[in-house]
């Protein structure tokens, strides 16, 4: 069975080091926050200026002035700090965000992203994504492997418009764990039930399925 | 000596503002939001405004009261979803919309706040964003020139002000109004609570009053919640 939402966000948390600072994008990305054990004393920054993210308040605690970048009421954790949106965005710039974990339509396999438009369809717009790809040190993207016709959405080349050039190093998609490199997707690990050569067929770019490949663990 | 900067309201801050001019509104979302300044706006029946802000409202609230009533030419903004209205608009080519990456954004008001024409970003390089701009390589690495901004008004809401127009903001309503302060040919400033000079401390001031041409005291404010979200426990 290739994994649920919940499970690539549980994927995804593995990859969190002890004391990173992390921005995590809305959808899967934000369900990644639930499967970071609290011991490894990781800050989460959120783009609109707010780095410490607490877990959502209670009715009591509901403060309007206290929101993540998904406009959702949040609180602040021990050791926090509230900053301008210039501030925030100098930290995801400046290579100080140690990960960011978004989703996308696509990826290809020079780490191309296309995450933001779909051409004849109401554009909402980039957000903060363009800025975190381009100045996050590692950028993981989650995301489904395929669209619901069976297309791969891990590209030769994307097809929709960018958000960012050869930015992205590892996909924890439905399918499996994907590498990206110099030489393209090199499978890592596959999910239970499937099995690399499945992933490889399920891959419309170049794909090498990694000498130690394995089942993943979750 | 200066006249002073203290006006009662909204309407009598912002009596000089006039169509079709650029105005830079702080808030993210609907959070730290100008919301007297924006009803002032509409009560005016102000037209054709060109509105740099990070977020366009929803339809009846924030900037999109504005976009309801028709009173808004051009959006710069880095995320519209959330807004039929806006949706309704710019698919019929009656709002002209300028979508600006999130840093990018951010970082032109400040750059047009603090007297910078412009910088290079790596954001948007090899994207839409950076077609038909200048991209100049950094020790390897290509970024794209990208302009500051200046509005003829900034609208800004603080949460503590004193009358010179030192501010401080409260939590993450604090966003973009600190960069959007410095970037208007007239700043207005609305605060929840309007104090005397030298009773806030200096330590813990946000923005320099130097910034702030105008400040009033809000009332009524709404502070509507857009995702009210809840713990389970």
């Amino acid at each position: 069975m290739p994994l649920n939402r919940e499970q690539i966000a549980q994927r995804i948390a593995q990859e969190v080091q002890e004391g990173y600072v992390v921005n995590l994008g809305i959808g899967i990305p934000t369900l990644v926050a639930n499967y970071i054990p609290s011991t490894k004393n990781v800050m989460l920054q959120s783009e609109n200026g707010l780095l410490g993210i607490g877990p959502f308040p209670t009715e009591k605690e509901i403060d309007a002035d206290l929101i993540n970048a998904g406009k959702q009421t949040v609180t602040a954790a021990i050791g926090a700090s509230y900053f301008s949106s210039a501030d925030s965005f100098a930290m995801i710039r400046g290579g100080h965000i140690d990960l960011t974990v978004l989703g996308a339509m696509e990826v290809d396999e020079t780490g191309s992203i296309a995450n933001w438009m779909v051409p004849g369809k109401m554009v909402k717009g980039m957000g903060g994504a363009m800025d975190l790809v381009a100045g996050a040190r590692n950028v993981i993207v989650a995301m489904q492997h395929a669209d619901k016709d069976g297309n791969s959405k891990l590209r030769k080349k994307c097809t929709l418009p960018l958000t960012g050039v050869r930015c992205i190093k590892k996909i924890v998609s439905d399918f499996g764990v994907i590498d990206i490199t110099p030489e393209g997707f090199v499978l890592r690990e596959y999910a239970p039930d499937m099995t690399p050569e499945k992933v490889l067929a399920a891959t419309e770019g170049q794909m090498r399925i990694a000498s130690d490949v394995k089942p993943m663990s979750i | 000596m200066k006249k002073s900067k203290v006006y009662t309201d909204a309407h009598s801050a912002l009596h000089d503002l006039k169509d079709n001019m650029t105005l830079i509104v702080g808030g993210f979302g609907l959070c730290g939001i100008p919301e007297n300044c924006i009803k002032a706006l509409k009560d005016k029946g102000i037209k054709g405004l060109t509105c740099v802000s990070n977020n366009a409202g929803v339809d009846d609230f924030g900037l999109g009261i504005l976009l309801h009533s028709h009173q808004i030419k051009k959006m710069i903004s880095s995320y519209v979803g959330e807004n039929a209205t806006f949706e309704k608009q710019f698919m019929s080519g009656e709002l002209e919309v300028e979508l600006c990456p999130q840093g990018t954004l951010a970082e032109r008001i400040r750059a047009g706040g603090a007297g910078i024409a412009g910088f290079y970003t790596p954001t948007g390089v090899g994207t839409l964003v950076a077609q038909g701009k200048e991209i100049k390589n950094f020790d390897g690495r290509e970024y794209v020139l990208e302009k500051g901004i200046v509005g003829d008004f900034a609208l800004i809401k603080a949460w503590k002000g004193d009358t010179f127009g030192n501010l401080i903001y409260r939590k993450t309503a604090r966003n973009f109004n600190p960069m959007a302060a410095t970037a208007g040919k007239t700043t207005v400033v609305e605060v929840e609570e309007l104090v005397e000079i030298g009773a806030l401390d200096p330590e813990n001031i946000h923005t320099p009053g130097v910034y702030v041409q105008r400040i009033f005291q809000g009332k009524n404010y709404e502070k509507r919640i857009e995702q009210r979200t809840l713990r389970k426990d």
